[in-house]
């Protein structure tokens, strides 16, 4: 079968699953018994195992029906869950996870069989089977002794079940357990089971079948299923009936007994504690042992799978007889889309708003007062276009969750390796940004998060010196202001040591000491951006190779946001980053300055002055104006574009108040035109010199208008 | 020269150079006195001269952008590139769009777009010239069309030197 269209969809899934996996298995860590955690975990894992199956990848297979053969025994009550335990099965989630990406790039899992990961998922499993080990390698599968008594033992009985089963015994009937196991070699399943379905209800009533006969119809089992049924003839003719249909490897049969059902006795919760014993039924399985060839999926497997179809009826009650439907995740009702289409969408949206700007400054140029009635469609026109940007802009946005998703299991990961006791808290997951920045924002934040880890946070001795708790906490909040995503990280830590950082700074020729004897604490801390600086006495394969903060800055940059610090010593610092919230349309305010027009980004303009030329103050040979208690450097876009102002010495001046971060500057310009919703285009990769120039933006008469990136200027 | 693996991203000019394989089409062009020639394959379009944004900072050269129905392109002054006089913008004025390997599309002003002409590779006569000078070197082949020479231009080695 040609399953390479399903490429793409099958590493999206497996991505989730792996992530849904990370997480459940992290919950698992901090509460063993989270019933929850371990269902989700089983599901997902069953998942993967099913898809990796399905498109031929046999080394994920494998690895993952082991670790579900673990996940199967913790499910089961038979294992406790330890951390070494976990260990092992977050270097499982790496594994697969090199798989996965070995699949994106070259559609092929790679060589790396993982064997000494599958012996450690076996030793879990024996140190539970004790004396008896249980090799659980699928190749030697027929040597697997089912334990737990008859499959049909562990069938998850409704009331309604354990109430006709108490009735058939009452009235003298016999209830059987059957279990048939279908040949390897068999193509359709599903016929074959209803061929067996029919064959035993010809000689009594099926009451229940694990899993449900709407799966088995589906051929949503693996090769063996359990019944349930109800009969008057004798077992062996039942057995001997299902036997007939062709394809069928074998079928194993015995009384069934309510009291030794393992899901009856724990809803019941009064059964005694003593396994039941097996002997009885082995007599009546016909000779046959309890052994059973097919280890590929357990019982527990089928109806756990069943569990997570919605659709079978039966699947709530099986999966958890005292809280149905519980623990089930909503299905969002979403399609994918490939981001490319989008892209394409979001270009028309642009071609479309520019069409609509130019109509709205032809409509101006005109004789306005002779039509009024152009001018309501121009303005309802306006209002779609704008309500369609919007929404289009909300397709394209994602949660930030998709990143910020691995970073818990990040930091337990640099807990072990570094030692220190730390926990990380997240607020805000759900806070969107633009796919693009989204995919482009997980390094940053990974640098910044390893970076608190590591050299923010203290050792524990210093901490209890300080008398901070023992354990450091590290803080990722995320939440939108105005036209921006606000992303902090912040720890309780050491904070930057400024002066560490100074003597850092001259050792390496950065600064002179005469300069770094003038810098406030804040440009001394802005030196960490450069290239090439890392204060970490030691360095950490965690992070301190002195590549990192000036990438984390020059990538924020690139997605036109900004970073900034702060920091007490002792008490901790915060990263703060700042991301306009979508890359391609922005409002603008449209300025002219000599003949040229150009565009301000609203997002970075703080307001509007108009300052007498009296109000002109020289500061250190630099003119500033005093507005409101601050005083604001000026800079005159007329000198910075190389053009002639039109505007005499005597005239007002109009100023444009920008702020970055909490730094402000004044650009003086020649004339307002207004605020403009644009678009932002790049000016291509010929122009590339120009930095405070960020793109290019066409106007409504097709003139091109540059947009000034207002942060180089400050 | 390759022309079939060449031909894979022609429009409709290239119908024509597919019968007769061992001849290339160029578009003629006035700089001042010199003719140039450029390889039609290359070019994506041919548009009057229009309002050109200037970009601040920028080499001499390059006059600034513009609006392409709706893509920025930035524009180079080919007579600078050549090192002759600056441009006087006439009715004649044309800028070509030509698609460039690295950088996209550029336009160039040319002072007259005159003809096409349709070269025979025998036509054609390389250029190997190491010289000091630079406009030599943006200069690959000589075509001989009607008596007349044609400098045939190298736009992709325009494009990567000095930026």
């Amino acid at each position: 079968m040609d399953v390479s269209q399903y490429l793409e969809i099958f590493l999206d899934e497996t991505r989730e699953h792996l992530q849904n996996l990370n997480t459940q298995i992290l919950e698992l860590e901090a509460d063993p018994e989270g019933e929850d955690a371990i269902k989700e975990i089983f599901r997902a894992a069953h998942s993967l195992k099913g898809m990796a199956g399905t498109m031929g990848y046999k080394r994920m297979q494998t690895l993952t029906h082991d670790m579900e053969n673990v996940f199967t025994e913790i499910r089961n009550g038979n294992i406790k869950v330890k951390p070494d335990m976990i260990d092992v099965l977050f270097k499982c989630l790496d594994a697969l996870e090199e798989y996965t990406n070995n699949i994106q790039t070259t559609a092929d899992e790679g060589t790396n069989d993982n064997e000494v990961l599958i012996k450690q998922l076996n030793q879990i499993l024996n140190v539970k089977n004790g004396d008896a080990p249980k090799v659980s390698a699928p190749e030697i599968r027929d040597s697997v002794v089912l334990q737990d008594g008859e499959k049909w033992d562990n069938i998850t009985l409704d009331d309604s079940q354990v109430h006709v089963i108490k009735e058939a015994v009452h009235l003298g009937k016999k209830v059987y357990g059957l279990n048939v196991t279908i040949h390897e070699s068999c193509i359709l399943k599903a016929a074959r089971a209803f061929l067996v379905f029919k064959a035993v209800e010809e000689m009594g009533e099926i009451i229940v079948s694990d899993p449900s006969a709407q799966d088995v119809e589906d051929e949503k089992f693996d090769r063996d299923f359990t019944l349930i049924i109800l009969s008057d003839a004798e077992i062996e003719n039942i057995i001997r009936a299902a036997e007939s249909v062709s394809e069928i490897e074998k079928a194993v049969g015995g009384v069934f007994e309510l009291e030794k059902n393992k899901h009856y006795k724990a809803s019941s919760e009064t059964a005694a504690a003593e396994p039941a014993e097996q002997s009885t039924i082995q007599e009546h399985a016909g000779g046959a042992p309890a052994s059973v060839a097919a280890a590929e999926v357990t019982v527990q497997q089928a109806s756990a799978e069943a569990a997570s179809k919605p659709a079978a009826s039966q699947a709530p009650a099986k999966a958890e007889p005292k809280k149905p439907a519980s623990g089930k995740p909503v299905v969002n009702r979403t399609v994918r889309v490939d981001i490319e289409k989008l892209d394409s969408l979001m270009n028309l949206v642009s071609e479309l708003i520019i069409a609509k700007n130019s109509l709205v400054s032809a409509s101006s140029q005109e004789q306005a007062a002779a039509n009024s009635s152009f001018d309501e469609q121009i303005e309802y026109l306006e209002s779609v276009t704008t309500n369609l940007h919007e929404s289009v802009m909300k397709v394209r946005m994602v949660p930030i969750e998709s990143v910020v998703n691995k970073f818990p299991r990040m930091i337990r990961d640099l807990s072990k390796k570094l030692d220190k006791k730390m926990e990380l808290y997240m607020t805000g997951e759900d806070t969107e940004l633009d796919r693009t920045v989204v995919d482009e924002i997980g390094d940053p934040l990974m640098h910044l998060l390893r970076n608190s880890a590591d050299h923010g946070l203290e050792s524990a001795e210093v901490r209890a010196q300080r008398g901070k708790p023992a354990v450091g906490s590290i803080f990722l909040d995320a939440y939108q202001e105005g036209n921006n995503v606000v992303i902090e990280v912040r720890d309780d830590g050491n904070g930057i040591d400024v002066e560490a950082v100074k003597n850092k700074a001259i050792e390496r020729g950065a600064i002179t000491p005469e300069q770094a004897a003038n810098m406030t604490d804040k440009e001394i801390i802005g030196l960490l951006f450069l290239p090439s600086f890392s204060t970490a006495k030691q360095v950490t394969d965690v992070s301190g190779r002195g590549v990192g903060l000036d990438v984390v800055k020059s990538k924020i940059e690139s997605l036109s946001g900004e970073v900034e610090v702060k920091s007490t010593l002792g008490e901790g610092s915060t990263w703060i980053i700042r991301l306009p919230l979508t890359l391609a349309i922005v409002q603008a305010l449209m300025v002219v300055v000599g003949d040229e027009k150009y565009a301000i980004p609203l997002g970075s303009i703080q307001t509007l002055e108009d300052i007498p030329p009296s109000d002109v103050k020289l500061v250190q040979n630099k003119q500033v104006i005093h507005l409101r208690g601050t005083v604001i450097p000026l800079v005159y876009l007329s000198e910075v574009l190389d053009v002639e102002s039109k505007k005499a010495a005597e005239d007002n001046l109009i100023v444009v108040i920008v702020k970055k971060g909490d730094q402000t500057a004044g650009l003086v310009i020649d004339e307002l035109i207004g605020q403009q919703e644009i678009v932002i285009k790049s000016l291509g990769r010929y122009i590339k010199q120009c930095k405070f120039i960020s793109g290019a933006t066409i106007l409504g008469d097709g003139e091109i208008a540059l947009i000034l990136d207002a942060n180089t200027l400050i | 020269m390759d022309l079939s693996a060449a031909n894979m991203n022609l429009g409709l000019e290239v119908e024509s150079a597919k019968r007769v394989v061992e001849t290339i089409q160029y578009i003629v062009i006035r700089l001042g006195d010199e003719q140039y020639g450029i390889d039609i394959r290359n070019i994506d379009n041919i548009v009057r001269m229009q309002h050109i944004t200037r970009v601040p900072k920028m080499p001499i050269y390059l006059r600034g952008v513009i609006n392409l129905r709706g893509e920025v392109i930035p524009v180079l002054s080919m007579r600078l590139k050549m090192g002759l006089a600056n441009d006087e913008f006439t009715k004649n004025t044309r800028i070509i769009v030509v698609k460039l390997e690295q950088e996209g599309n550029v336009g160039f002003l040319v002072d007259e777009v005159k003809e096409v002409v349709t070269l025979s590779m025998d036509e054609i006569e390389k250029i190997n010239y190491n010289g000091t000078e630079d406009k030599i070197n943006l200069i690959n082949a000589v075509g001989k069309h009607n008596d007349e020479l044609i400098s045939l231009v190298d736009l992709n080695a325009i494009s990567l030197d000095e930026n």
